[in-house]
């Protein structure tokens, strides 16, 4: 009876999702489906124009790649990490996060600045005598920007899980003569599986759809689906594509999460940190 | 009991207040947009629809200060973009700023109010040739005010560049100056160089020009630093690049911030524009508007405008009070010779307006 | 030995890369010249202007307002929904849960483009229409942290005490909000990380004049860089170390994992 009455509460909420999370998928959906008011695929299937899969595979490629360097950046450092023994171990989590407080577009301001022509990075490389390279306004420096930006989503879900990993375990293994690499491929991989699996969303999410860093780092030379996208929105006037190729997205997006979510088998976890 | 386990009904319900106060005070907003706005307590604002950095802030200030309307700004890049946000409907502006073009298409399209200069006390400042030259796109100059004036050319870096290069468009095509060269990030800008140095109309509507000019882009991109629109002139001038396709009144910037940077309008011929203020039809704070159109006009305020843009201004009380040097200074002041050899922008039909914005896609995908 | 050199080597490498570009920042806002490269002496200049900026303090004024507002609100309305949801059979948690999710897995720019289109067909965009894309996008984050810390909590002890007598305002204060105040506080947390950090989903649905520091910085910076920014990056970076430490003694205190 009690219960009965305490899922009232959820009531708010409940109107919540109707409102502003349901209804705003019925309303980019009606859109990606209608052309001059009448149904068609058109839209959706604009994705097949070359210019449109050109940008789709670039933003996949380039997300792939952030996604990769992250994985190998973030896990020897959660590894090495996990080894030290702070004080405060939330001390750790602070020094990730407190780049996220202040906002990102200043970080990408600050690699704009690194990266330029004139910048530090390349007077440095002149003093140096290697001579000017090109850094700024390429794929490589947009991946870069997304590393940075994204690099504390793939951080704290493998640092939580590998934090949760029972010390005793290890110990039984290694007393079971068990050498370091056996016991990362055996043990902790295996248990930081559905952290690694939570970054991965985490980082390719929004590598993928990203739209202001190629924006910002790519000197408009760098054309993702997440920029085809926001320009039909903002500048050619044409919502009906912009929702056509936003479904698109859409179902990439759920696509690579099924295919993630079948390598862990609990199944259902929050993907949250 | 039963008013003790009410507890979270009365939570519920107290949560759902907050959702529906989100509602009504959102759907509040539409209740006075669609009246006439008189008795709106938005009365005393304008929404001002502008290119980014074309308007002093300092103005504003004034312009609030002085009439107690209050000023809310909105800014844009590209004329597109402005076309875009304007029809969108996501927000009713008072008065907008754009270019040639996209006033005569808006005109055309029956969404501009007339103005009444009748009531204006500081009209006269403007110059009535240049009002003149503005009747392309608004034939009977009731709907519009010009702002500013000036040309598409290249800013280049002395230093670098010698300046018999720059006579040319092809210039820009030139594989020394690899990643140095940065384009403008708007489509109709852009083309006029390739439109050019083909020797076509840059208001052509010819498919296989307009094809032409798109092959001549692509094979220019790789040597592009960076297609950018506002920050070009400060990147010329931080040595980032060794030229650019800019607005003339970018390269005076510049030039105020490195001597060593010049600017040229190649003799193929190039893109003079004119830059006007028109008030919406659907406006509902016309009267403020105008007031606002007025006060640009007067002439200490155009003077605060004309030295933060540094663009051609019609303004000839402006004008009087300027020296020798900086009228005679081409880049501001363009000269007879420069403007025979330029062309307005003219606004196309909706299909040549969405095959150049697919040529563009197409050249930002490669 | 050297295993340990190479550790630290490896971790000095990964702070340069994520503190490098805000050390880097920081210097330039005391630099007395426009200059990127060059040093113009120390100034304190860029400081003054940047807290007379009207566009730079009206877009602080409003992330503050809007933060601190979704935050509340979602906070609010997010652990009544955890409550609730808790108190529900499978099949409807699930149901629940899968379209919590929604948000949170959904692409920003979808998320964002999707209720532009709902604003615009009913309203104008403006502060509220941010407002309430903030507070949707907070509140599944709110939701799960609050959510395991019920579960850990079970629910007999305030069936019991309901049993016993307690009102239920009473019961809730003395058994369920002990147990779920740290994942109330992380989830209060979270909301205000994201909506500081978020650019995609204020930049569709914003109006005119209002603008957070993201759409503010993104309009800045396609019309190049001022030295103000510098100096904005310091305050903003200085605001941020000081409330997290802060936080983080707080809670090292209490005992309660604040930030996760």
């Amino acid at each position: 009876m009690y219960r009965l009455k305490r899922q009232f509460l959820a009531g708010p909420y409940l109107l919540w999702i109707a409102g502003f999370i349901l209804l705003p998928l019925v309303f980019i959906l009606y859109y990606a489906f209608t052309a001059d008011g009448s149904f068609t695929f058109s839209q959706v299937a604009a994705i097949a124009d070359p210019v449109h899969r050109k940008a789709l595979f670039l933003a996949l490629k380039l997300g792939f790649f952030c996604t990769l360097v992250c994985l190998l950046l973030a896990y020897p450092l959660c590894l090495i990490l996990s080894r030290f023994h702070f004080r405060h171990q939330s001390f750790v989590v602070f020094l990730f996060i407190l780049p996220m407080w202040m906002n990102f577009m200043l970080r990408i301001l600050a690699w704009r600045l690194l990266l330029s022509n004139s910048g530090l990075i390349n007077s440095l490389f002149e003093l140096i005598g290697i001579g000017h390279v090109k850094l700024l306004n390429t794929q490589l420096s947009v991946v870069f920007g997304m590393v940075y930006d994204f690099l504390p989503f793939m951080v704290l879900p493998i640092y939580n899980s590998m934090a949760r990993i029972n010390k005793d375990v290890i110990e039984a293994a290694r007393d079971l003569g068990a050498n370091s690499a056996t016991v990362l491929i055996k043990i902790v991989i295996p248990l930081t599986l559905s952290g690694i699996i939570s970054g991965i969303i985490m980082v390719f999410v929004p590598a993928l759809t990203s739209f202001v860093i190629s924006d910002l780092l790519g000197g408009g030379k760098v054309l993702l689906i997440g920029n085809v996208i926001e320009q039909e929105f903002m500048q050619g006037m044409n919502w009906h594509l912009g929702s056509g190729l936003s479904v698109v997205l859409m179902i990439f997006v759920v696509v690579s999460m099924a295919l993630l979510n079948t390598f862990e088998k609990e199944g259902g976890s929050a993907a949250v940190w | 009991m039963l008013k003790k386990a009410n507890l979270p009904a009365r939570l519920s319900l107290l949560s759902a207040a907050t959702a529906l106060c989100c509602f009504a005070a959102a759907c509040g907003q539409t209740g006075n947009d669609s009246e006439t706005g008189a008795a709106s307590k938005e009365d005393n604002t304008l929404v001002v629809l502008n290119y980014g950095k074309y308007l002093d802030p300092s103005v504003i200030r004034m312009f609030e200060e002085e009439t107690g309307i209050d000023i809310k700004l909105e800014e844009y890049e590209s004329p597109e973009e402005m076309y875009t946000k304007f029809t969108s409907g996501s927000i009713r502006y008072d008065v907008v700023c754009t270019s040639d073009y996209m006033v005569e298409r808006l005109i055309s399209e029956g969404a501009v109010a007339e103005i009444d200069f009748s009531g204006f006390e500081y009209y006269e400042n403007l110059n009535p040739e240049i009002i003149r030259s503005a009747q392309i796109y608004d034939p009977e100059s009731k709907y519009s005010m010009p702002y500013f004036y000036g040309t598409l050319g290249i800013l280049y870096d002395t230093n670098l560049v010698p300046a018999e290069a720059t006579e040319s468009w092809s210039i820009l095509w030139d594989e020394t100056y690899a990643d140095s060269i940065i384009m403008q990030n708007s489509v109709r800008d852009t083309f006029v160089p390739a439109l050019r140095l083909l020797d076509y109309d840059i208001n052509t509507e010819d498919q296989g020009q307009m094809e032409e000019a798109a092959a001549l882009l692509i094979e220019q991109k790789p040597i592009v630093y960076a297609y950018y629109v506002d920050e070009t002139a400060d990147e010329v001038a931080a040595g980032n690049a060794a030229m650019a396709l800019v607005y003339s009144g970018e390269a005076a910037y510049a030039a105020e911030l490195n001597e060593d940077l010049a600017y040229t309008v190649p003799k193929e011929g190039s893109n003079l524009w004119i830059d006007s203020w028109f008030i919406p039809k659907n406006s509902a704070q016309k009267e403020n508007a105008q007031t606002f159109l007025d006060f640009l006009c007067r002439e200490d305020v155009a003077m605060v405008n004309f030295e933060y843009v540094w663009y051609g201004t019609p303004n000839l009380k402006v004008m009087e009070q300027l020296d020798e040097e900086t009228l005679a200074d081409a880049t501001i002041f363009p000269t007879e010779e420069i403007l025979s050899n330029c062309v307005v922008f003219k606004q196309f039909s909706q299909d040549t307006t969405d095959r150049y914005n697919y040529l563009w896609k197409m050249l930002k995908s490669e | 030995m050297v295993k340990k050199a190479v550790q630290r080597f490896y971790l000095a490498v990964i702070f340069l890369f994520l503190y490098l570009p805000i050390l880097v920042l920081i210097v330039l806002s005391f630099n007395n010249s426009k200059s990127r490269v060059v040093w113009g002496g120390f100034t304190l200049k860029w400081y003054a202007s940047c807290f007379t900026d009207e566009t730079i303090m009206s877009a602080f004024t409003t992330t503050l307002q809007i933060t601190i507002a979704a935050a509340v609100l979602s906070t609010f309305i997010g652990t009544l929904a955890a409550i609730g949801i808790h108190a529900m059979k499978k099949r409807n948690k699930a149901i629940m849960l899968g379209a919590t999710n929604i948000p949170l897995l959904n692409a920003d720019i979808v998320t964002g483009i999707s209720m532009m289109l709902l604003f615009v067909r009913f309203t104008n965009l403006g502060f509220v229409t941010v407002l309430i894309a903030h507070i949707t996008f907070n509140i599944p984050y709110v939701i799960l942290n609050v959510l395991p810390k019920l579960s850990e909590a079970g629910r007999s002890t305030y069936e019991a005490a309901l049993d016993l007598g307690a009102s239920p305002l009473y019961a809730f204060y003395k058994i369920t909000w002990p147990e779920i105040r740290s994942g109330v506080f992380s989830g209060f947390l979270m909301a205000v990380t994201m909506s500081l950090d978020d650019f995609s989903i204020t930049f569709f649905t914003k109006g005119a004049g209002v603008n957070t520091l993201s759409t503010m910085l993104y309009t800045e910076l396609r019309k190049g860089i001022r030295p103000e920014l510098y100096a904005l990056s310091t305050i903003l970076f200085l605001l941020a170390f000081l409330l997290l430490l802060v936080m983080n003694i707080h809670s090292d205190r209490t005992g309660t994992a604040a930030v996760r």
